[in-house]
């Protein structure tokens, strides 16, 4: 293809991505970096509110915010260079928790607890929703023809479920007196509350994500298996190796750049952690980085958004999810350049 | 043909007069409203609908709405459904105006209580008053020959016992869900322990005795309760009472009606709404208002359009329909044994919920601290130590400090 033609081709797309990606990356880069605030006044102000019978008028000074001329809100932005960073992850009180190996002394820093929760669930689900996937891709590609198409809906139902309902339900089963709680309090004849505290909370996060996202991994692994190369297999059948070794010799090597793939896209999806954290009402005990910024989001009662500190926490979450999928970048790079891919 | 048309028509306009009946005037001019969604704004809202030409928006989210919705020239609602703590964004923006001279001229209606006055002037009507109290099942107090409960020392002698005798999953039960819910407790039993929230230059001054009380108070209270009480908002309190799960509760006056409820509630008759326990100093509670305000961005002519059509809204007429909605203030309302334990709060002197900027962010700062203690991760003198930083970091970024 010419290069005229090529360019030609692509760039609407990187203009859509200039303008919907680049720019508002630099833009919460560039906020990360200051404060922007209201000024305010302090002024005696009288307010008269209705008491059951009788109103209540209190006095009382006041702090709040000046307008100018025009009856608009006075904002001011203020460069602070790295403060906000350094309010968010705490260096100090960090250094001190790990001098000390207390890991209740780190989860005491928000910024930390988050990153610890979403960390350890990208690197548990990782795993096990590999596994999963290829576990449901081998035996549906053993199944006969006659059932594989019901077999293949139904194993991608909970991917299509929206994860805030899936969530949901997870919670519904599972909260108080929820069937699937009182199922397993019926056998282990004690109660339980599964919700009351961080660890069970976790499970179920990691339980309902694997479900969550397992389908995808299978449908990926499936089409897969389509391509590996019959006669290997057979070959293999003949010089007598057995179900194992033909899959680790033979299945899982042609699989690799898939698993590699599947393995990128869910660590970025699972770094990403939030609906869980919302459906599950568990931000008591276990919170995760998106879930953080979107807290610093969520005005108060009085309209105050924490913009400038959301702005330092979604720069953090994506020099994370950079770095966690660096190795799995470098695989990929590498298989590139030797010609694998 | 033609004869269908005719005759749908005049079925229509027809039916269109039956539903302007309510209200006294017919409204021309667009009149639209942003408001929450409960059962209170429910009522009001379809009674100003009566006037024509009403559009009203119920969004339990309405809080995150109003602020830019009202900033907007023209603002794209004239009337604005607010409380005590959600006028505040708008009063400091400055986009709502004073209705003192459309009271002079429509509010001859209006009890001199349902007047906000800020500065002197009106910015808002009250419509009902709301706030948060004790209410336990009478039976059970009374086969295990227990008092009406007064201070929280009673609630947890009451609970004990209740406990022992195992009559109940659970003796007590709240809205102590993370965020918003744990953070009005404490500021409730704060304030009902006699503590002030800020200092000099809006320093926080939460760390001290009536603080450290008040989330003991707090974590013995827990010990009664579902374990999972850090998830349970003012619903699941209430379905929890309403199922007979637990005995005693503290939630809000406007949850009495469900306990009523036939459809729902298993309870019915059985339950007493009394005063909030007292603190130290007050009750342990605050006391909250409902009510409307009305957009500055917006030309006279629709100003008074729209304050007229409030007033149908609010009149007596609703208020009869819809009694025990909401213990409300306007002509004509008879509190009821549902109102007995939101009037006792107040006429023991409860404390009006002290909204502000600076309360803004220290309500977001109790929200996620006071769980630490609750759950046992911190001790009260470090959990209070660290609410006072999270409060002072985003104080000094919005510009308070």
């Amino acid at each position: 293809m010419k290069k005229k033609d090529f360019y030609l081709f692509i760039i609407p797309s990187l203009l859509m991505m200039f303008f919907f990606i680049a720019v508002p990356l630099a833009i919460v880069f560039q906020q990360s970096f200051y404060i922007t605030q209201n000024v305010f006044q302090e002024i005696e102000v009288e307010t008269c509110t209705p008491g059951f019978l009788k109103q209540i008028c209190k006095t009382e000074i006041q702090t709040k915010p000046k307008l100018d001329l025009n009856g608009n809100l006075i904002k001011v932005s203020i460069f602070v260079g790295l403060e906000n960073y350094k309010n968010l992850l705490q260096i100090e009180k960090l250094k001190k928790a790990v001098f000390n190996l207390s890991l209740n002394e780190i989860e005491n820093i928000t910024f930390w607890k988050a990153f610890r929760f979403t960390f350890t669930f990208c690197l548990i689900t990782l795993p096990l929703v590999i596994s999963l996937g290829l576990l449901i891709a081998i035996t549906v590609n053993n199944l006969t023809q006659s059932i594989k198409g019901p077999v293949i809906f139904i194993s991608l139902l909970p991917f299509i479920i929206t994860p805030i309902i899936g969530a949901l339900a997870i919670r519904w089963l599972f909260v108080g007196e929820g069937i699937l709680t009182s199922f397993i309090e019926f056998f282990l004849e004690r109660d339980i509350a599964l919700f009351a505290s961080a660890w069970t909370l976790e499970i179920l996060m990691i339980i309902y994500r694997v479900w969550h996202v397992a389908p995808f991994a299978f449908i990926v692994f499936y089409a897969g298996l389509q391509t590996v190369n019959k006669e290997t297999l057979e070959s293999a059948v003949i010089d007598g190796a057995n179900r194992f070794e033909r899959l680790r010799y033979i299945v899982i090597p042609h699989l690799m750049p898939l698993i590699i793939f599947v393995s990128l896209i869910h660590l970025m999806d699972s770094y990403r952690v939030f609906e869980e954290i919302v459906a599950f009402s568990s931000q008591a005990y276990v919170i995760s980085l998106q879930w953080l910024t979107y807290d610093f989001l969520t005005p108060d009662d009085t309209g105050n958004r924490l913009i400038n500190r959301a702005s330092t926490s979604a720069m953090l979450t994506m020099v994370g999810v950079t770095i966690i999928i660096l190795p799995l970048l470098k695989r990929t790079w590498e298989d590139y350049r030797e010609g694998k891919l | 043909m033609k004869i269908k048309v005719f005759l749908f028509g005049i079925a229509f306009a027809l039916v269109s007069n039956f539903a302007w009946a309510g209200c006294s005037f017919t409204n021309v001019t667009e009149v639209r409203s942003l408001t929450n969604s409960f059962d209170a704004w429910k009522a009001v809202t379809e009674a100003m609908s009566e006037c024509g030409n009403v559009t009203a928006t119920l969004d339990s989210e309405f809080k995150d709405k109003q602020p830019d919705a009202f900033a907007a020239n023209p603002s794209l609602y004239e009337i604005g459904g607010v409380s005590g703590s959600t006028i505040t964004p708008l009063l400091n923006a400055g986009t709502i105006r004073p209705l003192d001279d459309l009271v002079a001229k429509y509010g001859q209606n209006l009890n001199p209580n349902q007047l906000i006055k800020i500065d002197g002037k009106i910015m808002g009507i009250a419509m009902s008053v709301n706030n948060q109290h004790l209410m336990y099942r009478k039976d059970i107090l009374d086969d295990l020959g227990i008092a009406e409960p007064k201070t929280y020392d009673d609630v947890l002698a009451a609970a004990e016992k209740i406990k022992a005798a195992n009559v109940v999953d659970y003796p007590f039960g709240g809205a102590y869900k993370s965020g918003w819910n744990i953070a009005e407790e404490f500021v409730n039993m704060y304030l009902g322990n006699g503590g002030d929230f800020f200092g000099d230059g809006n320093a926080p001054a939460i760390n001290n005795a009536a603080g450290i009380k008040s989330l003991e108070t707090m974590k013995k209270l827990t010990a009664y309760m579902d374990p999972e009480y850090l998830t349970s908002d003012s619903t699941y309190a209430q379905k929890q009472m309403q199922q007979e799960k637990i005995a005693m509760a503290y939630l809000w006056a406007t949850r009495a009606g469900a306990m009523d409820n036939a459809e729902e509630s298993k309870v019915v008759g059985k339950i007493v709404m009394a005063s909030a326990p007292m603190g130290d100093v007050r009750p342990a509670s605050t006391l909250w208002w409902d009510g409307i305000v009305i957009a500055k961005n917006i030309s006279d002519a629709k100003a008074d359009a729209a304050f007229k059509v409030a007033m149908e809204g609010l009149d007596t007429e609703m208020v009869t329909a819809n009694n025990d909605d909401a213990v409300w203030l306007i002509t004509g309302y008879q509190p009821g044994a549902s109102a007995a334990g939101a009037s006792a709060t107040a006429a023991n002197g409860a404390a009006p919920y002290p909204s502000g900027s600076r309360m803004g962010v220290m309500h977001s700062a109790l929200g996620n601290g006071v769980p630490e203690f609750l759950t046992g991760a911190k001790d009260a003198a470090s959990t209070l130590a660290d609410i006072e930083a999270a409060y002072i970091s985003a104080a000094k970024e919005k510009g308070l400090m």
